[in-house]
């Protein structure tokens, strides 16, 4: 058991590296407001949230992570470019399920953050090689992968409008995603719904009901995707490898998936920011499906730091672009961001282990 | 001494004593049948607590019981990790209920869960918040969906008149025990046939660390049933 001390030491550490580069120190309430921020996330986190009633702020919630109210707090008036840095425990439920692990994760945990609100192109290389100078001592294995490559290819599909929202909504449920995309590779078959006698009930209307009994009795949602395209997108999705070499299958990929061709080309700027700031792109992994298993904010790069052999362990830090998420927050306003979390916890075991 | 705790109410206590007659263990209740104390006659280092069904789980994976009697439903709601604190000795063939997923019977287009993952999706969209699920079953429902990969919900909780909150406007849909269906056609509401959250039935049950001990191996070998693992 590593002492609460020395995990909070391991924080204060990185806290340090985080200011040399530049950040300001934020400190966000641990009592946040549910309404406004938990619909924000997606259900893992949403699910995980420890949330209590104050008799005056109404429904609040324990802070089950940083970025969205260090992005509230930015986009109420900060100044541009920011760097914030923070240190501070995150709580989330840990329902294992059935059976009880021996070791069952923390429901209350430090997490030492670095957030960086610019519109200079490097700065996903900026928040990459912090990340990696920081944890450097630690040896941990670094997966890089971009949620952009994937929503431009869902967005090139040859689909009606509808059917690629549809997709791209469920980008990071692989199973409905995949069936969607089977169903929508095939020729619409028309449905048919009984009429039933019964009498209306609810808050769903009966004419949000008639508008997509409409769309699906006239199979009007749209020719099928030839067979091409979903053999496309199950190359994108299964590219991993050094980053180098993942580069080049994207290049070739590029060349029948022309919607990826920019997102790629910022990849490889990218990795050569990376190589100009001496990190050997490939020592860094690029898995193009990375982002499917993090949180549903992030639109662009992903990024995590991975101890080896430490089977059951979550990511030590991870973290990614989210420009999508300023703008839910910034009403209507909008700035890139990127940034990331270490978990000094982890990092202290580490330390206590070997490095 | 073993202590065995079966609901205290209704007709789960009545076949909980049939079943155990059927095995020569005869229980009954002392005194009126307002009292809740019981006894066990039949076989020796035996006595019977009388608790409410909800509770049982609990006192099972504390050791204060050692053997219960409830549904599968309530013992994997109530209890997280309930596999490391209880074991299931027999299903009892009684007490069936269904936890089910309705929606209101209106809904002409929802045929099955894809449906109801589209719907909830264009609620959203429609309505500016998650389409609400009414349930007490919080875990159970929210293993099940992320299993099935359904987003764009929440729980609203429930205790009770479930069916009600559809047509109060306070739930799109309920998440509820069923055995026959019919408070929900009331309601008009109707079952999603494929979002069968769980098939629950009275079960007799051990607490994990007792399920090893001489008087429980004693016990299961007059009931005729076979050691757990």
């Amino acid at each position: 058991m590593i002492p609460r001390t020395a995990k909070a030491a391991a924080g204060r550490r990185i806290l340090e590296a985080f200011r040399a580069a530049g950040a300001v120190e934020v400190a966000p309430d641990i009592l946040l407001p549910a309404d406004t921020l938990l619909d924000l996330y997606g259900e893992d986190i949403r699910a995980r949230a420890y949330l209590t009633t104050d008799p005056i702020r109404g429904e609040v919630v324990l802070r089950p992570d940083f970025t969205v109210p260090v992005v509230r707090m930015h986009m109420a008036g900060g100044a541009e470019p920011a760097r914030y840095c923070y240190l501070g425990e995150v709580f989330r439920k840990q329902d294992h399920g059935d059976t009880r692990p021996d070791h069952p994760r923390d429901n209350e945990y430090l997490q030492a953050g670095f957030e960086l609100f610019s519109r200079d192109p490097d700065a996903d290389a900026e928040v990459f090689a912090l990340f990696h100078a920081t944890l450097a001592p630690c040896r941990l294995a670094a997966t890089m992968g971009d949620m952009q490559l994937l929503l431009d290819a869902v967005a090139g599909l040859p689909l009606s409008e509808p059917r690629r929202a549809m997709l791209a909504h469920h980008i990071w449920r692989p199973r409905r995603f995949e069936r969607l995309l089977e169903r929508f590779s095939a020729p619409e078959t028309p449905r048919r719904f009984a009429i039933n006698g019964a009498p209306w009930t609810g808050l769903r209307t009966e004419a949000e009901m008639l508008s997509r009994i409409a769309r699906l009795e006239a199979a009007a949602e749209g020719p099928p995707l030839p067979p091409e395209w979903r053999v496309r997108l199950h190359r994108l999705f299964s590219v991993a490898g050094p980053a180098p070499a993942a580069l080049d299958e994207l290049r070739v990929l590029a060349d029948h998936l022309p919607a990826i061709a920019p997102a790629v080309e910022r990849l490889a700027a990218r990795l050569a920011a990376l190589s100009a700031r001496g990190i050997d792109p490939a020592q860094v992994r690029f898995d193009a499906s990375h982002g499917r298993q993090t949180m549903e904010y992030y639109d662009g790069m992903t990024f995590s730091f991975t101890a080896e052999g430490r089977v059951g362990w979550p990511p030590v830090a991870s973290g990614g672009r989210y420009d999508a998420l300023t703008r839910v927050l910034g009403a209507g306003a909008a700035i890139p961001a990127v940034g990331g979390i270490i978990r000094p916890g982890l990092v202290a075991e580490l330390e206590g282990a070997e490095c | 001494m073993l202590k065995l705790g079966l609901p205290s109410k209704g007709r789960l206590m009545e076949q909980s004593f049939e079943w155990f007659c059927a095995r020569g263990i005869r229980l009954s209740r002392a005194g009126s049948d307002r009292e809740y104390a019981a006894r066990a006659e039949g076989i020796d280092g035996l006595s019977l607590v009388l608790l409410s069904a909800g509770e049982i789980p609990r006192e099972l994976a504390a050791g204060r019981i050692q053997l219960g009697v409830t549904g599968t439903d309530l013992v994997r709601e109530k209890l997280a990790g309930w596999r490391s604190d209880v074991v299931e000795l027999a299903p009892m063939g009684f007490g069936h209920a269904d936890l089910v997923l309705a929606v209101p019977s209106c809904w002409r287009d929802c045929e099955g869960l894809d449906d109801f993952a589209a719907i909830a999706r264009d609620f959203r969209a429609a309505h500016g918040f998650r389409l609400r699920i009414a349930t007490k079953y919080h875990r159970l429902v929210r293993a099940f969906l992320s299993e099935h990969e359904v987003a764009d919900y929440q729980l609203v909780d429930s205790q009770g008149a479930t069916e009600g909150t559809v047509a109060n406007l306070t739930a799109e849909a309920i998440a509820d025990i069923t055995s026959s269906g019919e408070t929900l056609r009331a309601n008009h509401l109707k079952i999603l046939p494929d979002a069968l959250i769980h098939a629950s039935q009275a079960t007799l049950l051990a607490n994990r660390s007792a399920a090893a001990t001489a008087p429980m191996q004693a016990l299961l070998a007059h009931l005729g049933l076979a050691q757990p693992h």
